[in-house]
């Protein structure tokens, strides 16, 4: 709508008690269903999605699913710890290897050994980021690229666990209804944790690391630390996923390791707002399903994620999800001048 | 302004140079409870890197610093914190976008001050707005809950105060707290100052700012070029023919 010379648009903040639910108690059922709407819509779409899907699309949204928890992780390392970790690829695969040989080997049910790959795998991903964590920005990035190829040419030049060939015939979940709910449940406590955690004290002392280590280490705290936690809530959760994957398709093998699992939750994050959690998860919710339809371009897919990052980052950098606060907590009328 | 007789620091023949600059060279003074020891000189003369020696942040080439009878020199700089020796930047970077009493948080979950606050009732936000009120923050005005962005540059320096006072500190350095601030803004930071020493707090302050430094110090150690020249009370101190030279430069320009 063109503004005429007689009125102009009138942007207004809504007011701040609403917003910072920290600081003022909520009073009525209308802010607090102001604040807990979108909530609600992210948890009950996410939820009912499952009775909507044909068992085509079903998958994707596993598939998206697990996107938008390695997207979570990379979000949180990323924007709330200060460590840019390209590695996803490296906790999908160390969660989808664990699982799956514990599952291949020792015949362990596939929901005993995805909490338990989890929590192996992000042991295993921690020592091994664990001399890396004195690096700082790119450096660490640089490193965390590398791991993901080091491990699958480790697997492919020794010949462990089915080499190139990897294994086949592992246990499946029991039916598409608990293989829906399940990742769809961890992603919302992924999410909701996570945000959580970042508003915790321990959250503001990572955010601290990040902003300005040196004023943390003055004050007593250790850097060390906290980083060696977060990079294990993030790779517990991402190893999860992993895990969780390799009992989805019934197959572990080198391609756990792909780029596509460093370089897609990336995308997902720019696309939905860097440093708003929910924004990654909305990116990869939307990425995926994107992709997926796109199949039939084949390598033309991939064009399609470097043009969306490009998109984003040259004309929305702040990403959607801070683009929709910013339109939810605002409204806009028109006025006499 | 008392001097007691415990000692509590003794820095020993401490050197650090940076590649071929020699930014400390073989400085020793020692530190008794209570004192307020004003460290000063020309620009470039090792002040902050002397700073940074003693709490960690920068490991001497060589020497020693015994604080309570043991050597922290290389100890890492969170460690140092722990022990009670505080600091605050030249430069500071407060959270920009967090509430002010939010900056605290990050020193009052340090081992030390969780120790300090133990047993205590209320949670660690209203600590946090307990110590900026000290250091005077209005709690009518809201103050403490503007974000640390917005505040006056007088109100970011008390943070950065309120900072160390979270640590319960034996000892804070004081990296040039008056630069930058009004004359009023000084004034009104002494006070707040001398508090802390009269509770028993140690202080180091490094400080251009002479006429205000020395209403505060007992005692006055001048740098130049990575060396002690001199060390003594402030009024001695400004007497010695070197002092003077480094400060004001040398005859002919007097």
């Amino acid at each position: 709508m063109m503004s005429s010379p007689d009125r102009r648009r009138k942007r207004l903040d809504r007011s701040i008690e609403v917003r910072s639910a920290g600081l003022y108690a909520l009073s009525s059922y209308r802010e607090m269903t102001y604040v807990l709407a979108p909530r609600l819509l992210l948890i009950v779409g996410l939820l009912i999605l499952p009775f909507i899907l044909d068992p085509y699309w079903q998958k994707v949204l596993c598939a998206a699913a697990i996107t938008a928890i390695l997207a979570l992780s990379f979000d949180f390392l990323a924007q709330y710890v200060g460590l840019v970790c390209l590695g996803g690829a490296m906790f999908i695969g160390f969660g989808g290897y664990i699982a799956g040989l514990m599952n291949a080997n020792w015949g362990l049910p596939p929901m005993l050994t995805i909490p338990l790959a989890a929590v192996i795998g992000s042991f295993v991903s921690t020592l091994v980021l664990l001399p890396c964590l004195r690096l700082r920005g790119i450096y660490f990035a640089i490193v965390t690229f590398m791991l993901p190829l080091f491990a699958r040419n480790v697997i492919v030049a020794l010949g462990l666990f089915g080499s190139t060939e990897g294994i086949t015939g592992l246990d499946t979940l029991p039916n598409t209804w608990v293989e829906q709910y399940v990742i769809l449940i961890a992603l919302l406590v992924a999410l909701f944790g996570l945000r959580r955690l970042v508003s915790e004290d321990i959250g503001l002392i990572m955010m601290g690391i990040k902003d300005n280590d040196q004023a943390v280490l003055a004050a007593g705290i250790s850097i060390f630390r906290y980083r060696v936690i977060a990079v294990f809530v993030a790779s517990f959760i991402a190893c999860f996923a992993g895990a969780y994957l390799a009992h989805l398709y019934g197959w572990l093998g080198l391609s756990l390791f792909a780029m596509d699992f460093s370089i897609l939750p990336i995308a997902a994050t720019v696309m939905g707002g860097m440093g708003t959690l929910s924004g990654a998860v909305i990116g990869a919710l939307i990425l995926t399903p994107l992709s997926e339809a796109l199949r039939g371009f084949g390598q033309l897919r991939v064009v399609l994620y470097c043009l969306v990052l490009l998109i984003f980052i040259l004309y929305k950098p702040e990403g959607l999800m801070n683009y929709l606060e910013r339109k939810y907590h605002q409204f806009e009328r028109w006025e006499k001048v | 302004m008392t001097m007691s007789d415990e000692l509590l620091l003794e820095v020993r023949n401490v050197g650090k140079s940076f590649g071929g600059v020699k930014a400390v060279m073989d400085v020793s003074f020692t530190l008794y409870k209570g004192d307020v020891l004003g460290v000063i000189g020309p620009n470039g003369a090792g002040k902050t890197t002397l700073v940074n020696i003693l709490t960690g942040f920068v490991k001497p080439d060589r020497g020693s610093i015994i604080y309570k009878g043991r050597d922290i020199a290389g100890m890492a700089p969170n460690r140092v914190a722990n022990l009670g020796l505080a600091r605050t930047f030249q430069v500071m970077r407060p959270y920009h976008s967090l509430p002010a009493y939010k900056n605290l948080i990050v020193p009052l979950n340090s081992p030390r001050a969780k120790k300090a606050t133990a047993g205590k009732l209320g949670d660690r936000d209203s600590v946090a707005i307990d110590i900026l009120e000290e250091v005077g923050f209005e709690r009518d005005a809201r103050v403490p809950y503007k974000t640390a962005g917005s505040l006056p540059l007088g109100y970011q320096k008390r943070l950065e105060l309120a900072r160390c006072i979270a640590l319960k500190p034996e000892i804070i350095l004081c990296d040039e707290v008056f630069s930058g601030l009004s004359m009023s803004e000084i004034t009104s930071i002494l006070p707040l100052l001398e508090k802390l020493v009269m509770q028993g707090v140690t202080l180091i302050m490094v400080e251009h700012r002479l006429r205000e430094l020395f209403r505060l110090a007992n005692r006055a150690l001048v740098m130049r070029f990575g060396v002690k020249i001199a060390e003594g009370s402030p009024r001695e101190v400004m007497k010695k023919d070197e002092v003077r030279a480094a400060y004001m430069g040398t005859k002919r320009s007097r």
